[in-house]
């Protein structure tokens, strides 16, 4: 069975130009970038050129680019330098959407008494920019406001956001982990202090991210060690995963156009198909400014992991925003945050598109998921074809 | 085959598990699914709400035995193929039968379940229960008091008897107990209001004497945690002078320094915090340096 994989938030494919790229430096190439000898220092001027065209994409300069492990460690090692750097401020300011990296480690310090302020978005998932603007402080140590949100694709408008921390002299960070290589960022005109990104979601190899760290920001490493990244992040570096991080920028700079033309195409008539041809089913975020690749649509009165193990019969990959474990089924934060009802947030299924999904693959995508719903809602006491929906509590 | 990853973006990351073969097919093609047009013994459980729910409709001839057993479920895949193997394993069987039916058998009868959707499987005990209980003409299981957790069906008399013998302190412990609040979450304010009832009928009549070590430690840590920084918010700040007695001194900072509705915050706000979280004997004033 041929997989078709609209999954791509999760994690994508490793470009076959970034896989080649790669396969030396697991094989003949596997010296140390800080040995003295030739074998392994050749390995550091290749680096450096990774180092280059990553800061390309960015807008940034290359000593600006520090290779960390992921997004996770990126969004840590930012709101932790942050506070470290600031000793006195202990308020942070974030959203009610953001990814665990960011939220989890919010939560975290919320329990060792530093304030965090969660702006809240509305029913399209939009920032409250009022709520945000008051809510900066002089003591406010820290903003951190994902670019694009992984879920529904919301964009956040995060240049004005920047603008407003930086004239209050707070540092802004951005998990722009699922923006980077799908919209333009352009660090050299922007009040962004830290950037996050993730290897694994732009086509380059899980194990490998980038924390953009303005220059002249005072700085505290995360991960104490040796002298690598100028000391900014110890640890031997993952050398075929930042060359093939490198590459993988440098495609996604061309491909820019391609995902905002075609890709955004493909995204529009899969949404637009699903909705024409499935009842009492919507798009959440629908209105507000998306990225290209993504939508997330509720399908009324039945349950995302159904739909999902049914999709998976015709091996179409994509997620749901809630799983039922252990007596409970929460919708996600996300949806909840937009005030997503009940009757529509448990049937959410996420499609995340990249730039090798085929026209194909979405008429077939699009062909096979009104029967899907049709099952089970013909299964679900919830459903009543025709009139309101009942049952909430009663 | 038979791996599925779902992905709750929310808290829980990725999670993997494992469905057998036959819960699989059963989810894939569920036996007797639908609605039955003269069933003679219903029973409803769960709701949207908990994101879990299964109407269970059967027919008993004159004999007590099920002739047919027909379900509509709102739910996971295991949810689905757990009703339709009730309504298979229930077909044939006199009412006596079925009563023995236990989740386990359900669970048993697919080849076992994650323990994560064991849940599904006591679903549809409770469905069967309900159905038979309504078969035999019993009046409806008489509640007391008004649901609060909708999802588990527990009334507010059930947790505050739970939370009075146990002396539960949080949600997460009446979860634990009569298991309200386990499911959407939606009634956890409620749940915190019947806590605080409890706590306050409890609450000795004579306070147990506070030492002044302590006093002064909970006056500090009252400031510093909770009031420090809304005042800071609004430019101002506060800070610990002495402990004389229960009178607080204290010097006001920054903006509260010159704020006209300074001595309102110190009593409402500061005076009023400290002695809802240290002593209603308190009295806070203000030191003017």
């Amino acid at each position: 069975m041929k997989t078709v994989y609209l999954d791509n938030n999760a994690t994508t494919q490793v470009a076959p130009e970034v896989l080649d790229a790669m396969l030396p430096y697991f094989s003949t190439l596997y010296g140390n970038p800080s040995s003295a000898h030739t074998f392994g220092g050749q390995i550091a001027r290749r680096i450096r050129d990774a180092r280059e065209t990553v800061a390309e994409l960015l807008g940034a300069t290359p000593d600006e680019i520090i290779f960390t492990s992921c997004g996770s460690e990126s969004d840590n090692t930012a709101i932790m330098s942050a506070l470290r750097t600031n000793e006195g401020k202990n308020h942070i300011v974030t959203s009610r959407v953001e990814h665990p990296a960011v939220r989890v480690l919010c939560h975290h310090l919320a329990k060792r008494g530093i304030r965090v302020t969660e702006i809240p978005v509305d029913r399209e998932g939009r920032l409250d920019m009022d709520q945000y603007r008051a809510s900066l402080t002089r003591n406010t140590a820290v903003v951190s406001l994902m670019w694009a949100n992984n879920e529904t694709g919301v964009v956040f408008p995060i240049q004005e956001a920047a603008q407003l921390a930086a004239e209050r002299g707070i540092i802004f960070h951005t998990d722009a982990v699922q923006a980077a290589g799908k919209i333009p960022i352009d660090l050299k005109n922007s009040a962004i202090d830290m950037l996050s990104i993730s290897g694994h979601k732009l086509h380059a190899p899980k194990g490998v991210g980038v924390l953009y760290v303005r220059k002249g920001l005072k700085y505290a490493p995360f991960l104490i060690g040796g002298h690598q990244e100028q000391g900014r992040r110890g640890g031997t570096e993952n050398t075929a995963g930042i060359i093939g991080l490198g590459k993988a920028c440098e495609l996604a700079a061309i491909n820019m156009t391609t995902e905002n033309t075609r890709v955004r195409a493909l995204r529009d008539r899969l949404e637009t198909e699903i909705l024409a041809k499935v009842p009492r089913s919507r798009v959440n975020g629908g209105e507000a400014e998306r990225l290209p690749n993504t939508t997330n649509i509720s399908f009324e009165s039945i349950e995302g992991e159904a739909i999902l193990l049914l999709m998976d019969e015709f091996g179409i990959c994509a997620s749901s925003g809630s799983a039922c474990t252990s007596g409970s089924l929460q919708p996600s934060h996300v949806l909840r945050a937009m005030g997503v009802p009940f009757t529509m947030a448990h049937g959410s299924i996420r499609f995340s598109l990249s730039i090798y999904n085929t026209e194909e693959e979405i008429d077939f995508v699009i062909e096979k998921m009104p029967a899907i719903v049709e099952k089970l809602r013909n299964l679900s006491p919830f459903w009543k074809p025709e009139g309101e929906v009942c049952g909430l509590g009663t | 085959m038979g791996v599925y990853g779902v992905i709750d973006i929310d808290k829980k990351g990725i999670i993997m598990w494992e469905y057998t073969d036959k819960v699989k097919e059963h989810f894939l093609n569920p036996r007797n699914a639908g609605e039955l047009e003269d069933a003679n013994a219903v029973g409803e459980v769960g709701s949207m709400a908990c994101g879990d729910a299964l109407k269970l409709a059967l027919k008993v001839d004159d004999n007590g035995k099920i002739q047919e057993a027909k379900f509509q479920t709102f739910g996971c895949a295991s949810a689905i193929a757990s009703a339709s193997a009730l309504t298979e394993m229930l077909k044939g069987k006199t009412v006596e039968e079925a009563e023995k039916i236990s989740n386990q058998d359900i669970a048993d009868y697919l080849g076992g379940l994650p323990k994560e959707k064991m849940h599904c499987s006591v679903l549809g005990r409770q469905a069967l229960e309900a159905a038979l209980a309504g078969y035999r003409g019993e009046p409806q299981k008489k509640q007391e008091g008004q649901i609060v957790c909708e999802c588990f069906g527990v009334t507010d008399v059930e947790i505050e008897k739970a939370v009075r013998e146990n002396h539960l302190a949080t949600v997460e412990e009446v979860t634990n107990y009569p298991k309200a609040g386990g499911g959407c979450g939606n009634c956890h304010d409620t749940v915190r209001e019947i806590i605080a009832r409890v706590q306050e009928e409890q609450r000795p009549v004579t306070r147990p004497k506070l030492s002044n070590i302590k006093k002064i430690k909970m006056i500090e840590e009252t400031l510093e945690n909770e009031i420090r920084a809304s005042l800071q918010q609004d430019g101002g700040d506060i800070e610990l002078i002495d402990v004389i007695g229960n009178r607080v001194l204290v010097a006001v900072r920054g903006a509260c320094a010159v704020c006209k509705a300074s001595e309102s915050t110190l009593k409402n706000f500061v005076e009023a915090r400290l002695q809802e979280r240290v002593s209603p004997e308190l009295v806070v004033e203000e030191v003017k340096e």
